[in-house]
């Protein structure tokens, strides 16, 4: 026990000042912002969740596999070709985006570097993720909707021009983590630089591109503008990705939350849930690869 | 003997063959964009040649006269972003400066993967939540607001009268939902570029965390946190479908009221396209192009602010 | 102005001490030997080469002759060029945006930098073990196979049987054979230089360049890569670029000593040949004094 006596010469402890009391503020002000992004995050999680189970989960799996009524007004379930149209959309644009993106990335990180030319693909490709995704969706339709008609495969073209700067740009970001030794080692073996780059890099590369794209598929299954021009409104099932009109979640929601019947806002609510569902999912997949990635190192 | 060896290779040809398939890939990116901005123009060239510089001055947009004026449509695409920006700058450098600074190791990751979340949620989600859910009530908050702040010369006429559900601030609101991810993701990377030594250095002279903060984290970090924010003003503006449900579709609205409804050049074509004839289109897309041409600027300024900026924090950590 | 180590450290190193087992050649390289080795046939004749990075001149004049299934060693201070004339040897330059070579790397008498030379088929004919190994993070039985693969090899039990043979030549079959298709990244740092030394000689070679192969080894690892190369030595051309002036002594029958020497006008350092000779001959009496100085240890 130290006796009460011994009582410090030298006062270390903080003295309240204006100094300190500024820090407390900001500091508070700091994790006062935290809670104000958390709220919106929570409330549209929970409007979703509480008016979009009810519809999507009762006499499940009816909402997931019937057909959108016809007319919107009624209630009841239905969203199966809306579910089917985003899939087919996103696999065929993720067809398309995935491999051109991880080629344009291999041409900036293992050819062109910092050649003029691939300077200006890397800036450009920066620019292009701000293109707003209704341009592309315009875009689409002057080059092909009007000359094709609607189908998947419209939507999937714009969704894929939308993907290919987010893929290029994550993969050229895995690239960089693949040590140079690699490439050596595979060169000194009379490897060419094709064979190098398809045996060697890419593979070392492949979870975190994994990883990249999937973050970019994500974002591209919500997204509603670039398919509102492109793929029609069907209210059957239709799986031909390049053949007639089909439907999407997102669009979908869209035109149901401008209706003002109670049964069309169910459905969209239902839909939300699902989409929310869906890209939530492709998100922790994504996740699982970037902790591989992370691990390797 | 020695002079026959052959040293030719016999892989070349697909060597060669891959190399330009690479190329061909990485051009792919300007061949995209010259198309958006070549097809794009030509289809609406003839509202273009029609409305001539009225098309950006006129705010009358009636469409079965043939009348396409688009500037109470450029204008809500600015003012919902430059409201947009308000609100999110702050939240996200407070959200960007509590991950990097504040938070202890062990909160960091989760609270990345909650922005991370926000991200994700598509933009039509946020956009019915915000007409279904949002809208009726926030009337009720504007009300209170304008009520507060009548009279007040600038404040009184912001904060207008008669305040919709679906309006500029509402629009203004989710957006900022939606842009914050971004900046904070961005600006989050630029402040962990502040280099250790400059930090305690501030630290050791007795500098308290917010010291510290402003005096050797912000200054460091500025430039790229100005481009952060630009990249952020131009996904607001390009964003459309959450703008589309809450911005309240009124057509030819200019007005400096927060509360009015009003209209963007993204939610006017979404909303009018189910319905338009083919001149009508046209006037949409020639929308579009110049929506293309605005974010296509900021996003070049926004770019070459964050790579400068980039370039200079490595420069000095090397 | 010159990097001299302690003096202590330079006392030891100065007689490389011979090794009970096997010969050092400076204490017996007898006449007959000499002559021996002077016949063997020449593999790189090296004129005038000079190695660019940009305007960068790393190297200059060099000229020598590589001979066959002899094992050349290149020593001298850091930055002197050695490791930059040993990849000139198997065009592992190409890969290096601006870097160039001018003069004449003949292969057999072929002008390696001439027009149709595919520096592929050069590489794999040259192979190279570098000075940090480098595994693939594949299996051992796909580090192995890789090169095969790449050359066309498709044959299950030709793969299996090069593996077995490859790996046995690196003498680590015995330590891997019951975990072939476990990854390469779970062995020792030295068991992963053999592997890598086992991947080159999968392709069949005719010469293995090796970089600085046991500097981030530990002495038993380096004592295993070096009878390594005695072994491989009766099938292979072996060129070793080594920081270990013991190391040279010990496995080269040649040595190189380059040094890298300040050029007035440019203000560049840049490498060159000083003395090439037998090992026994620069070990025991160096012509030039360059030469005396690094291995007596009076320059660093």
């Amino acid at each position: 026990m130290i006796e009460p006596s011994a009582t410090p010469m030298l006062d270390l402890r903080a003295r309240p000042s204006w100094r300190s009391t500024k820090n407390v503020i900001m500091c508070g002000v700091m994790v006062g912002a935290f809670v104000l992004v958390a709220i919106p995050l929570v409330a549209v999680l929970w409007s979703v969740i509480s008016r979009g189970a009810g519809t999507a989960f009762s006499g499940f799996p009816a909402f997931f596999t019937k057909e959108i009524p016809n007319i919107s007004r009624l209630p009841g379930p239905g969203m199966g070709p809306a579910i089917v149209g985003t899939l087919l959309v996103t696999l065929g644009a993720t067809l398309i985006a995935v491999p051109l993106g991880i080629l344009g990335a291999v041409y900036l990180h293992e050819y062109g570097r910092e050649s003029k030319f691939s300077r200006l693909v890397r800036f450009m490709s920066v620019v292009m993720t701000g293109v707003p995704s209704i341009v592309m969706g315009l875009f689409v339709y002057v080059i092909w909707t009007m000359r094709f008609g609607y189908s998947a495969f419209g939507g999937s073209i714009a969704m894929a021009c939308l993907m290919l700067p987010i893929v290029i740009g994550s993969t050229e970001q895995m690239l960089q983590l693949v040590p140079p030794h690699l490439r050596e080692a595979a060169y000194a073996l009379g490897t060419t630089k094709s064979r190098t780059i398809l045996t060697v890099v890419l593979p070392a590369a492949l979870p975190g591109i994994v990883s990249g794209s999937l973050l970019a598929v994500a974002r591209a299954a919500g997204e509603t503008a670039p398919l509102l021009f492109t793929i029609g409104a069907a209210t059957q099932f239709n799986t031909h990705l390049f053949g007639g009109a089909n439907n999407a979640l997102s669009a979908q929601i869209f035109i149901n939350a401008n209706s003002s019947f109670a049964g069309a806002q169910d459905r969209a609510w239902g839909a939300a849930l699902t989409l929310v569902l869906l890209t939530f999912a492709i998100t922790m997949i994504a996740r699982v690869f970037t902790a591989r990635v992370a691990m390797k190192r | 003997m020695a002079s026959q060896l052959d040293l030719r290779g016999t892989g070349d040809g697909a060597d060669r063959a891959f190399r330009w398939l690479a190329i061909g890939a990485a051009a792919l990116v300007l061949l995209i964009l010259g198309l958006i901005a070549i097809t794009m123009t030509e289809r609406s060239s003839s509202v273009f040649g029609k409305m001539g510089l009225d098309f950006f001055t006129s705010k009358r947009w009636a469409p079965p006269d043939g009348q396409f004026g688009g500037l109470s449509f450029i204008w809500g695409t600015l003012y919902t972003s430059v409201i947009a920006i308000a609100l999110a700058v702050p939240i996200s450098m407070g959200v960007s400066l509590f991950i990097t600074q504040l938070a202890p190791r062990w909160l960091k990751m989760p609270l990345v993967y909650v922005l991370d979340l926000l991200a994700v949620i598509p933009s039509v989600v946020f956009g019915l939540w915000g007409v279904l859910t949002l809208a009726g009530p926030i009337q009720h908050f504007y009300t209170h607001v304008h009520n507060a702040v009548a009279g007040i010369p600038l404040l009184g006429s912001i904060f207008g009268d008669s305040p919709q559900g679906r309006s500029f601030m509402t629009a203004g609101i989710i957006l900022a939902v939606m842009i914050t991810p971004i900046i904070t993701s961005l600006a989050r990377e630029v402040i962990e570029t502040t280099p250790q030594n400059e930090k305690e250095a501030a630290l050791a002279l007795g500098a308290t965390r917010w010291e510290m903060i402003r005096g050797a984290v912000i200054p460091h970090s500025k430039g790229g946190i100005t481009g952060a924010v630009m990249l952020g003003l131009g996904r607001a503006m390009g964003e459309t479908i959450a703008a589309a449900l809450v911005i309240g579709a009124s057509i030819g609205q200019i007005s400096i009221n927060v509360f009015s409804s009003g209209n963007s050049m993204p939610a006017v074509i979404a909303n009018e396209w189910g319905e338009a004839d083919e001149i009508h289109k046209s006037a949409l897309i020639a929308l579009a192009v110049v929506l293309f041409v605005i974010t296509i600027i900021v996003n070049v300024i926004a770019s070459t602010i964050v790579r400068r900026s980039m370039a200079r924090s490595r420069g000095v950590r090397r | 102005m010159v990097d001299a180590n302690p003096a202590t450290e330079s006392r030891e190193q100065r007689e490389p001490k011979p090794r009970p087992n096997g010969p050092s050649f400076v204490t017996d390289l007898r006449p007959s030997m000499i002559a021996m080795l002077e016949s063997a046939p020449v593999v790189f004749d090296l004129s005038h080469v000079e190695v660019f990075y940009g305007a960068f001149r790393a190297v200059r004049d060099v000229n020598m002759k590589i001979h066959k299934n002899q094992i050349t060693a290149f020593i001298g201070p850091s930055g002197c060029g050695k490791t930059t004339v040993l990849r000139s040897f198997n065009r592992m330059h190409d890969v290096i945006p601006g870097a160039r070579v001018a003069g004449e790397v003949k292969y057999h008498g072929v002008n390696l930098y001439g027009p149709e030379v595919s520096p592929t088929e050069v590489r794999r004919r040259i192979g190279m073990v570098f000075q940090k190994p480098n595994p693939f993070p594949k299996s051992i039985y796909d580090n192995i196979a890789f090169g095969p693969r790449v050359n066309g090899v498709r044959d299950k039990a030709k793969l299996d049987e090069i593996v077995e043979k490859s790996l046995r030549s690196a003498a680590l079959w015995d330590e891997v054979k019951d975990r072939l298709h476990g990854s390469a990244l779970g062995m020792s740092g030295g068991q992963q230089q053999r592997l890598c030394i086992a991947r080159t000689i999968a392709v069949e070679p005719e010469v293995v360049l090796m970089d600085e192969p046991c500097s981030a080894l530990d002495p038993i690892a380096t004592a295993r890569v070096e009878d390594l190369m005695r072994e491989l030595k009766d099938h292979y051309t072996i060129v070793i670029v080594t920081h270990n002036m013991q190391q040279a002594a010990r496995v080269s029958e040649r040595t190189a000593f380059f040094t890298a020497e300040l050029d007035k006008k440019s203000e560049q350092r840049t490498g060159l040949l000083v003395e090439y000779d037998f090992t026994s001959k620069i070990f025991a009496n160096p012509r030039d004094e360059r030469t005396e100085n690094y291995i007596t240890g009076r320059f660093g």
